[in-house]
């Protein structure tokens, strides 16, 4: 699958830079990535910054949390509090919103961002 | 003839499509797809299989809400607007044929005949064609520029063209012109005219004193009003430019939108011989019956004892009776109360009953406050039982509930005028309650819908608006009812001794109150733990925060070590502004500040780029910080003796002070002192929304202390304590609690005031809306902090002061602690660079955020 085999691992941080719970940025090139450290289920996330409501840089500042009976894990921005699913980068306040998600990989205390 | 012949080709065509049962089943041809058109499907399916329904509209998209049209200016699209999709008739096997009017019925034949060609016989036949919009004949009119608003590619003409126009005008001061004004504005039009031919405005709906009232409330919104106009011309090459009136004046507008009353559709009635009124409308009885007794008319086409009903509700109600007719039922329309409110957003308008009526025929009350701009009528039998009817500009809160009243004939309260003036001596209102209807009374008058089946509804597990909305049908059509259902929802409950539970979020099936409770006697230290031991799931932006303010408010500890769960104005501790950029805020009590610290907020300002201000709390705000600057800002600001001011949390934020004794020849104490010991007292004390004080040296009050949170006025023998005021978007002064106290007195009122309102609000539960919702109100709260009247004030003190030697600058455990700082990046991989995408640009002698 050619997706899988093109994918660039690029190294954001160490495990310890993101907050439990919580998100950071990570700067590569021109872009800009939120990390979520989903602690509380051991699972890592990736997106876009930018919260595509009012272009603001500043989803990895946001809450992170989960909804429904799936308990589908979902990043809150902190400006307007719009929400979107961590998993496919869908708005779950019912806008036409969607973010751009990427593969995480933790090996060794380290994170790493998968880039396509 | 030439469709006769074709006539026979397409019924047989069109059985065959049919299935097999709907050969031997009526046909039933509804003629409008509009609000009363598709309500008629409705109905008839949820009551019936028997018939083949067969539906033409003329426009090119499926049934809307016309009532809300406005609103498709504000964001709402065509399909937000839609009332059912496509599919819904499919699923229903109604036949649906969109863009193609009727343009012919044949009566002898009982056949119908469209525009695209189509020939079809029914059995029934349901005209539900609506009204347009009523064009007056006036020169020019045919002009560029010229609108009418009534369907969505009117807006979306009105929408483009606006994009050009600075000024335009509405012909028509009804319901529907101060709508579409109201409209051009919210489109950007800078200067919007009002044109009306009445002495007054709504003339259908208020009085001249009203329509006066609701002038001023316009200008304000800005809208010029012209009264006793009639346009006698429309100027301009091809397209508008201006409008000449008959007295010799004229109006430069670019654009004019037409609303001067409507025209039942009646043509198509009237080509078939159907009788129509002289003035329109096809003349129904009062099974909506035409003069053919197999064509029905509903909604604004029918004219039934002379009259057009221009409304929905009572549209509905028409198609209830033809469904009702037409499977066996018993059931008339004897005309409709025409009561309305008006939804235009800023100004509440409403009348109800009979509201012209006047003396001697009835008793009459007026409230009339030009300062606030609110008018108010309640016109009453002269046996001082009955409501007969009223107006209400400017505050219409109380329009559903008079409105029943009307209606149901309920037996007025003693003090009539308490209905329109709310009871001012602090008991609780009787009589005029949601829970004293009867039965009968129509709570949703769009879906008919009475108190009965609400409350039964409720009583058999529908608690919430959702699941009764989906059970009665209540408040899904206008919504206007919605306040009414949700008393109703809320006193039916109480009525079945339920608690009515405002529990947090899916997280966490507790009130905030509760929560704090068990979180107190658990003693549990973090949102982790709260989650498990109370909660589901992984939590969210609402109840984190939520929890956040619980847990400082009982341990006080740096919220910033549990930063995740804050909101992210607490988590930076900065209030987050556009582009990305922060604000610092430092606490500067009371409003009084050194020459020597100026200097320093200037210096920090000046070494970081930052814009500075005077904020309304009498202190400076510095804005456009980096995140990466903050604790470097911070450090230097502490270095020189300031603390935080807790701008960005739900905490105390000012409290506000006059300059007092030590000044002002009024003062009569040293107001500035004494708010400077409060603020000091209460600073960073968490709570459910911000607290703001203020101190005034007189009754000048010049602090302005009876509209924050709690005020204190200096009498001759002490002061005077006022708590629950509130500014913002809806002001309300704050109650007196005590008189003349001593400080001592003061303080321990405010700790129990404070802390009892921490520990039993809502969250984001200012403390005005907190005492408007409490059972018992002010005399209640006053019971509890003066009398002790649940016997937890010593406890309440205690818990103060707890939180009070606790007290910490949590910026300056940032600064000290390298951990902590080191969370104040932007990039997680550059720490030392900046957001790029925070720029710059000069405003006056300072800078602004550009974005
Ligand atoms: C800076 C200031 C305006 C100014 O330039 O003067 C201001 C700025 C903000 N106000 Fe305010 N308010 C400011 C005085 C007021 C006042 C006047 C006063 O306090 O005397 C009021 C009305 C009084 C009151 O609150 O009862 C006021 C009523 C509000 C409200 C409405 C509260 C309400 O109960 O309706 C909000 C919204 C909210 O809190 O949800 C708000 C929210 C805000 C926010 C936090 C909005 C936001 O999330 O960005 C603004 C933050 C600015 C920043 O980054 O620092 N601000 N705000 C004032 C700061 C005062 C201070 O020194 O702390
Ligand atoms: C901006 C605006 C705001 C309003 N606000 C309110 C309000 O707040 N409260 C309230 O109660 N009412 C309000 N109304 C009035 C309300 O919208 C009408 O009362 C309601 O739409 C009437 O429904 P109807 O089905 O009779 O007519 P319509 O909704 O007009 O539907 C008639 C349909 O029939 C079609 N038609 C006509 N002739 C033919 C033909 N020969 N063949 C096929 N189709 C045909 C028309 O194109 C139209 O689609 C408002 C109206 C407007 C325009
Ligand atoms: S009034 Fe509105 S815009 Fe002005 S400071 Fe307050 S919140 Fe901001
Ligand atoms: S900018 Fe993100 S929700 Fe508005």
């Amino acid at each position: 699958m050619e997706t899988i085999t093109n994918i660039e691992w690029v190294l954001a941080c160490y495990t310890d830079d993101v907050p439990a719970n919580g998100g950071a940025c990570m700067k590569h090139g021109n872009e800009q990535i939120a990390i979520f450290n989903f602690s509380r289920r051991n699972e890592w996330y990736a997106t876009q910054n930018l919260c595509p409501h009012k272009q603001q840089m500043a989803l990895s500042r946001g809450m992170i949390g989960s909804t429904g009976d799936d308990c589908t894990p979902k990043i809150a921005c902190p400006f307007h509090k719009k929400t979107f699913s961590l998993i496919n980068g869908e708005c779950l306040s019912g806008e036409e919103y969607q973010l751009k998600t990427y593969p995480v990989k933790v090996e060794n205390g380290k994170v790493y961002i998968g880039i396509v | 003839m030439h469709f006769r012949s074709q006539l026979d080709v397409f019924t047989n065509k069109v059985a065959l499509t049919f299935k097999k049962s709907d050969m031997s089943k009526p046909i039933i041809i509804v003629i409008g797809n509009g609000m009363v058109g598709y309500k008629f499907c409705e109905k008839l399916v949820a009551k019936s299989t028997s018939f083949k329904i067969i539906v033409f509209g003329e426009e090119p998209r499926s049934a809307y809400d016309r009532v809300h049209l406005s609103e498709y200016f504000n964001g709402k699209s065509a399909d937000d607007l839609s009332l059912a999709p496509v599919s819904w008739y499919a699923e229903h096997d109604i036949a649906l044929h969109l863009n193609d009017p009727i343009q012919e019925i044949n009566r002898t034949d009982k056949t119908i005949h469209s525009l695209k060609g189509i020939t079809l016989k029914y059995d029934y036949l349901v005209m539900a064609t609506g009204s347009s919009a009523f064009v007056p004949d006036i020169p020019g009119i045919e002009k560029n520029g010229v609108f009418v608003y009534r369907t969505i590619e009117d807006l979306e003409l009105i929408k483009a063209y606006a994009a050009t126009a600075k000024n335009g005008a509405v012909m028509g001061g009804g319901l529907l012109g101060l709508e579409a004004a109201k409209a051009l504005i919210d489109l950007g039009i800078k200067e919007t005219h009002v044109i009306e031919f009445a002495p007054r405005l709504m003339p259908r709906q208020i009085d001249s004193a009203g329509s006066g009232t609701l002038q001023s409330k316009l200008r304000q919104l800005g809208v010029t009003i012209h009264l006793n106009k009639s346009t006698a011309a429309i100027a301009g090459e091809h397209k508008i430019e201006a409008l000449h009136f008959t007295d010799e004046t004229s109006l430069a507008v670019d654009m004019l939108v037409i609303s001067a009353g409507i025209r039942p559709r009646d043509e198509l009635a009237k080509l078939a011989g159907l009788h129509t009124g002289t003035r329109g409308g096809i003349i129904v009885n009062e099974k909506m019956q035409t003069n053919d007794e197999f064509i029905f008319a509903i909604g604004e086409c029918a004219l039934y004892d002379g009259m057009i009903y221009g409304l929905v509700a009572p549209g509905y109600d028409m198609a209830e009776v033809v469904v009702t007719y037409l499977t066996a039922g018993e059931k008339s329309f004897y005309g409709y109360d025409m009561s309305t409110k008006l939804k235009l957003i800023g100004v509440d308008v409403a009348s109800f009953g009979d509201c012209f009526i006047t003396e001697p025929d009835c008793r009459t009350i007026v409230f009339e406050d030009t300062h606030k701009g609110v008018y108010k009528r309640i016109n009453i039998s002269n046996d001082g039982k009955y409501l007969l009817g009223g107006i209400l500009v400017g505050e219409a809160d109380a329009y559903h509930i008079l409105l029943q009243t009307v209606n149901n004939k309920i037996v007025l309260p003693p003090n009539p005028e308490d209905l329109i003036l709310g009871s001012r001596g602090g008991e609780a209102n009787e009589g005029a309650g949601v829970m004293s209807l009867p039965d009968e009374a129509l709570v949703c008058s769009c879906e008919a819908v009475s108190k009965a089946t609400i409350c039964s509804a409720v009583n058999e597990g529908a608690t919430s608006i959702d699941a009764l909305k989906k059970c009665t049908k209540a408040a899904t059509s206008c919504g206007g009812c919605m306040p009414l259902v949700k008393d109703l929802i809320a006193g039916t409950l109480k009525a079945g001794g339920q608690y009515i539970k405002n529990v947090i979020c899916e997280h966490f099936d507790y009130s905030r109150q509760e929560l704090y409770d068990l979180v107190k006697i658990n003693k549990l230290k973090n949102y982790d733990l709260v989650l498990d031991h109370f909660g589901k799931g992984d939590g969210c932006e609402v109840c984190k925060p939520v929890v956040a303010s619980i847990l400082s408010s009982l341990w006080n500890d740096v919220i910033v070590k549990q930063d995740t769960i804050q909101d992210s104005n607490d988590r930076y501790l900065a209030n987050i502004q556009k582009g990305g950029t922060y604000s610092v805020v430092p606490r500067i009590p009371g409003g009084e500040i050194t020459p020597d610290k100026l200097i320093v907020i200037g210096q920090v300002a000046k070494k970081y780029g930052l814009y500075t201000k005077i904020t309304g709390g009498q202190r400076i705000d510095l804005f456009g910080a980096h995140i990466n600057d903050l604790p470097d800002i911070w450090e230097e600001l502490i270095d020189a003796g300031f603390e935080s001011g807790h701008a960005y949390g739900k905490a105390l934020r000012t409290v506000k002070s006059c300059v007092g004794s030590t000044w002002c020849r009024f003062g009569l104490h040293d107001s500035v002192s004494f708010a400077i010991e409060i603020e000091d007292r209460y600073k960073g004390i968490r709570s459910p929304h911000k607290l703001k004080g203020g101190v005034s040296g007189c009754v000048r009050e010049c602090a302005e202390a009876q509209a924050k949170d709690f005020g204190i006025i200096a009498t001759e023998r002490g002061w005077n304590l006022f708590i629950c005021g509130n500014g913002g978007s809806k002001p309300q002064h704050a109650q007196l609690l005590a008189t003349d106290i001593d400080n001592e007195t003061c303080i321990k009122y405010l700790d129990r005031f404070l802390m009892f309102y921490i520990k039993t609000a809502d969250p984001l539960t200012r403390t005005a809306t907190w005492l408007n919702k409490m059972d018992g109100g002010m005399s209640y709260l006053k019971n509890v902090i003066i009398n002790d009247s649940l016997g937890i004030n010593e406890q309440l003190e205690e818990e103060m002061q707890a939180l009070v030697n606790t007290y910490h600058c949590e910026w300056k455990e940032v600064v000290e602690n390298p951990d902590l700082r080191k969370r104040f990046a932007h990039f997680v991989n550059a720490p030392d660079e900046k957001d790029p995408q925070v720029k710059f640009e000069p405003m006056r002698e300072q800078v602004k955020a550009k974005w």
